[in-house]
């Protein structure tokens, strides 16, 4: 693997392995945090994110014993650029069956890059109940924010160049659990 | 997509599969409390309607506001036009207003049509003469297919006044691009001469079409829209082609009664018909606001020419 601190050309930033610790450390995290699961809710954001929440959602299983529950956001009708591509932005499923209004909901992604993904996801939220309060879990942080936003738990933070192409694959959608960086340069 | 919905004619089948996948996303958006998400927020839609419309005309004006657009809805009566003013006026007008889409209803086929050459903004048909009134089309293949799970093989009757229905035209365009197996019923005077080349087939009796069903789409006896005399009367339409009870029967268990709305109960369909649980009527309503608003969405939300900015 890549020394940290370095800047990655392109390649493989986490293998399976790397993916699969860095969840279970979050998960930790999150229970120590919060204290337990009580009052706990795991949302991911379409469409890698809602599968590292379920990935979460059962590493916290086996630490507490206890179910949380597991819901997905698409955030595009929140996005801040709609009207500004040559077609409109792709649709995803909503798909929260139960009440965040008081629970401590944990937003889950893939890469936290611009922020602006989670400005929207919360704008989504907000509209779908008050959670008690709002926590962000991100695989990757990549750096170059555009908004006064950051994580609470991040797998593994990555310096890259704005132009990279960092992908999160997981096994459910890619075949693979990874982590690649393609480099636009 | 194209820039305008004027015709099923305008959308290839990959874009009728993008448009009732997006519908599915505001469909769940409807169930929620806050049933308004701000993706078109700052945009203008006008409803331009030149005939009487209830249900198409507010589910445009519902799809757009839960879209965050704002709303302006210009209707004929108490307007310019009762003052003589022209559809190029009116639109022009609407233009210089900042409109970024048209919905529009009139009585002339080809009207939206010609509305794009005087507009830059998008323009949605919503039912113009006897021609076409796609979105009602996508709204029934979006509850078609929320029940069935698919489109194609599957086998719906078209049944009635086929000869002045735009929502007919529509529905069987787009039904058989996507695969479905389409018979259109009634009287030979109220089917099109034309229609064996829209790749459906006819029927003028009833009773043999329904046991292989899965849809019987019953058109609306529109008597405003006949000029000549094409039924004898009215009961003896209802005995011929009235979806009644005992058609009904003949049906598969889990055959699908819809219908455009609004009915004359009791002339093509019987009340009693109307109100079973396999009479989808009312969600047709329903997910008519949803596809409304992925329509308003794909059209409206990505850059290009299509912007309307005056």
């Amino acid at each position: 693997m890549h020394a940290e601190g370095r800047v990655l050309v392109s390649g493989t930033l986490l293998d399976a392995a790397d993916v699969r610790r860095g969840l279970t450390r979050i998960a930790h995290e999150i229970v120590e945090r919060d204290k337990g699961a009580g009052g706990l809710a795991l949302v991911g954001i379409a469409n890698r994110g809602d599968h590292l929440a379920r990935r979460l959602a059962s590493e916290i299983a086996q630490i507490e014993g206890a179910d949380v529950p597991v819901g997905v956001l698409d955030i595009t009708f929140y996005r801040d650029d709609i009207g500004m591509k040559a077609e409109a932005p792709e649709v995803h499923e909503t798909r929260i069956p139960f009440d965040i209004t008081g629970a401590t909901v944990v937003l889950v992604d893939d890469v936290l890059f611009t922020g602006r993904t989670i400005r929207a996801a919360m704008d989504a939220l907000m509209d779908l109940g008050r959670p008690e309060r709002i926590q962000l879990a991100v695989l990757v942080d990549r750096g170059h924010r555009e908004l006064p936003i950051r994580a609470d738990y991040v797998g593994k933070n990555v310096p890259t160049h704005r132009g990279d192409d960092v992908r999160v694959l997981v096994s459910e959608l890619d075949g693979e659990d990874a982590v690649v960086v393609e480099d636009a340069r | 997509m194209n820039e305008h919905l004027l015709s099923m004619h305008d959308v290839s089948a990959d874009d009728v599969v993008r448009i009732l996948d997006t519908a599915e996303s505001f469909r769940e958006v409807g169930t929620r409390v806050i049933k308004k998400v701000p993706a078109l927020r700052g945009r203008t839609v006008v409803n331009l309607f030149y005939e009487n419309s209830t249900r198409t005309r507010i589910s445009f004006e519902l799809a757009a506001k839960r879209l965050s657009a704002d709303v302006i809805n210009f209707s004929t009566s108490g307007s310019s036009v009762s003052k003589g003013e022209s559809l190029k006026d009116t639109a022009l007008t609407l233009q210089a207003m900042g409109a970024d889409a048209i919905v529009i209803r009139h009585s002339s086929s080809g009207s939206p049509h010609q509305l794009t050459k005087w507009v830059h903004g998008h323009v949605l048909n919503a039912g113009d003469g006897t021609h076409e009134h796609p979105t009602q089309a996508l709204l029934d293949m979006y509850t078609m297919r929320e029940r069935f799970g698919r489109i194609e093989g599957l086998r719906v009757a078209i049944v009635g006044d086929v000869m002045h229905s735009r929502v007919a035209r529509s529905l069987s365009f787009g039904l058989v691009k996507m695969g479905a197996d389409v018979t259109l019923v009634g009287p030979p005077t109220l089917i099109p001469p034309d229609a064996p080349a829209w790749g459906v087939h006819v029927s003028y009796d009833i009773e043999s079409v329904l046991p292989k069903l899965d849809v019987t789409y019953v058109l609306r006896v529109q008597r405003e829209r006949q000029r000549l005399e094409f039924f004898p009367s009215v009961r003896e339409y209802s005995r011929l082609f009235g979806v009644t009870t005992k058609r009904v029967g003949m049906l598969p268990e889990d055959a699908l009664i819809m219908h455009p709305g609004p009915m004359n109960r009791g002339v093509e369909i019987d009340s009693d018909v109307a109100d079973l649980p396999q009479s989808v009527i009312e969600e047709q309503v329903t997910n008519g606001i949803a596809v409304r608003m992925s329509l308003l969405y794909l059209l409206l939300g990505r850059s290009g020419e299509g912007g309307g900015h005056a």
